[in-house]
């Protein structure tokens, strides 16, 4: 237990550190997925064809191929990407990209093509006569979307969203490849100096475990909260 | 974009794809058994049995792939009667361990497929059975099992994507698969969009092919004909 003392002579306060990072760079690829969900669902759910065939080649793409190779496209060529972007608007210098913010896109993305699928399948079992309703009320658009439709997507949604935060959880593990230091790379890091793999390695499957653990306790109640009354 | 690029590695990387289809095929043919073995543990009414299979499947479908094979792959080699034993001639390498991380990752998602499967067969196709005399193990493997397999053919069609994506974090135990060969390129050539596009298109061509597949056996099996 040594190993894991808080300061100088032990690994628990970098292990904590990174146990928050996992966090951080989950939830903020989870929001970067709903985001994306957001528009690729109404793509996917609109009657114009070329929208549909947008909404279903990414989430294809997205879903069909490795996280791994994602997470490499981003890394490798996400610099390129953005210096050529800013050579448009006239600035020829090297910029590089922050690696929490790779990490947190790439599997941004990944989560977003997930939660599409998600939000389609939410709006799609909301009964038919809640449209007809809001429409026969006279409710303009914007306002029949935010206030009736959402809301009950998001509770027909909820469990499949706890779904989808479990996977975005354990890909973040994949972004230890570029060497952020979330709970993966700081194993790894520990398990180089110490030459005790099986246990850091060990104890990361703890601190995943535990957050899955409480991830599911948090889902739960927020399942019942929102199914009150029905 | 570069098409001669393109094309230039092309041959190297579909040459990789093969050790990426052997990885997958051979995980899931073993990991069928691990989660048949698992399911059947779970139903059982003995509560040691259920717990093993309920703790196991936890903590596989808990932790991240890359986890597994880390612990398996550097961990268990620190172990000093690992090390001595026959195991080691498997352990060591980097192939055996990864199919083993594969493996009984798969077995832990296919078990609660089967699991569920298992438990949506109609309770009066088993007495039916029972009353026509039939004994435990026909009950099991002529009726029970068929019925499951073919319950769980969309759900396990899933499982099988979702391993074959799993295969490319073969790549962090140096193993050179299509994801591995993909990043080697990339980062000798600095051309990530090029490779992307050609490996993605060689691994969605995989699910596409696994997708009609299942909807094959689906249609094949399905009760209506």
């Amino acid at each position: 237990m040594g190993l894991l003392a808080y300061g100088d002579t032990g690994w628990g306060d970098e292990l904590f550190f990174a146990t928050l990072m996992t966090i951080a760079v989950a939830a903020t690829a989870i929001f970067i997925g709903f985001f994306l969900a957001a528009i690729f669902a109404s793509f996917k759910l609109s009657k114009n064809k070329l929208l549909n065939l947008i909404g279903s080649f990414y989430t294809t793409v997205f879903r069909g191929v490795p996280e791994l190779l994602v997470i490499y496209l981003f890394f490798f060529g996400g610099s390129g990407a953005v210096m050529y972007v800013a050579k448009i608007f006239g600035y020829d210098g090297y910029i590089e990209v922050n690696a929490f913010l790779t990490g947190a896109f790439s599997i941004g993305i990944i989560s977003g093509a997930y939660s599409t699928e998600v939000f389609r399948g939410a709006v799609q079992s909301i009964d038919r006569g809640q449209f007809e309703a809001s429409e026969v009320l006279g409710f303009k658009k914007k306002i029949y979307y935010y206030k009736i439709i959402i809301p009950q997507m998001l509770r027909l949604a909820l469990p499949n969203i706890s779904n989808v935060w479990q996977i975005t959880l354990k890909d973040t593990s994949l972004i230890s490849v570029t060497g952020l230091v979330e709970i993966m790379r700081q194993s790894y890091i520990a398990a180089g100096s110490t030459r005790d793999p099986l246990f850091f390695y060990s104890f990361a499957a703890v601190l995943y475990l535990f957050l899955t653990y409480l991830s599911m306790q948090l889902f739960n109640k927020l399942e019942k909260n929102y199914n009150r009354g029905f | 974009m570069d098409l001669d690029f393109m094309f230039e590695h092309l041959p190297r990387l579909i040459k990789a794809t093969k050790l990426t289809i052997q990885l997958t095929l051979l995980s899931l043919f073993f990991g069928i058994f691990v989660g048949i073995f698992f399911a059947i543990l779970r139903t059982s009414k003995n509560k040691i049995f259920y717990y093993i299979s309920y703790y196991y499947s936890y903590i596989l479908r808990g932790t991240p792939l890359l986890v597994q094979i880390f612990i398996i792959y550097f961990g268990l080699g620190q172990v000093e009667w690992i090390r001595e034993s026959f195991l080691w001639i498997f352990l060591k390498e980097p192939y055996s361990c990864a199919i083993l991380a594969f493996t009984l990752n798969t077995g832990a998602y296919s078990s609660e497929i089967f699991r569920s499967a298992f438990e949506t067969i109609n309770k009066g196709v088993v007495e039916a059975a029972e009353g026509l005399g039939l004994n435990k193990m026909h009950t099991f493997f002529k009726i029970k099992l068929p019925i499951a397999i073919r319950q769980s053919l969309p759900a396990y069609g899933n499982e099988m994507i979702l391993m074959l994506k799993g295969t490319s974090l073969a790549s962090t135990v140096t193993l050179l698969d299509l994801t591995g060969v993909a990043k080697h390129i990339i980062s000798t050539t600095f051309r990530p969009v090029e490779v992307f596009i050609v490996a993605g298109s060689i691994y969605l061509l995989m699910t596409f092919v696994i997708h009609n597949f299942i909807k094959f056996l689906e249609k094949k099996y399905s009760f209506n004909n």
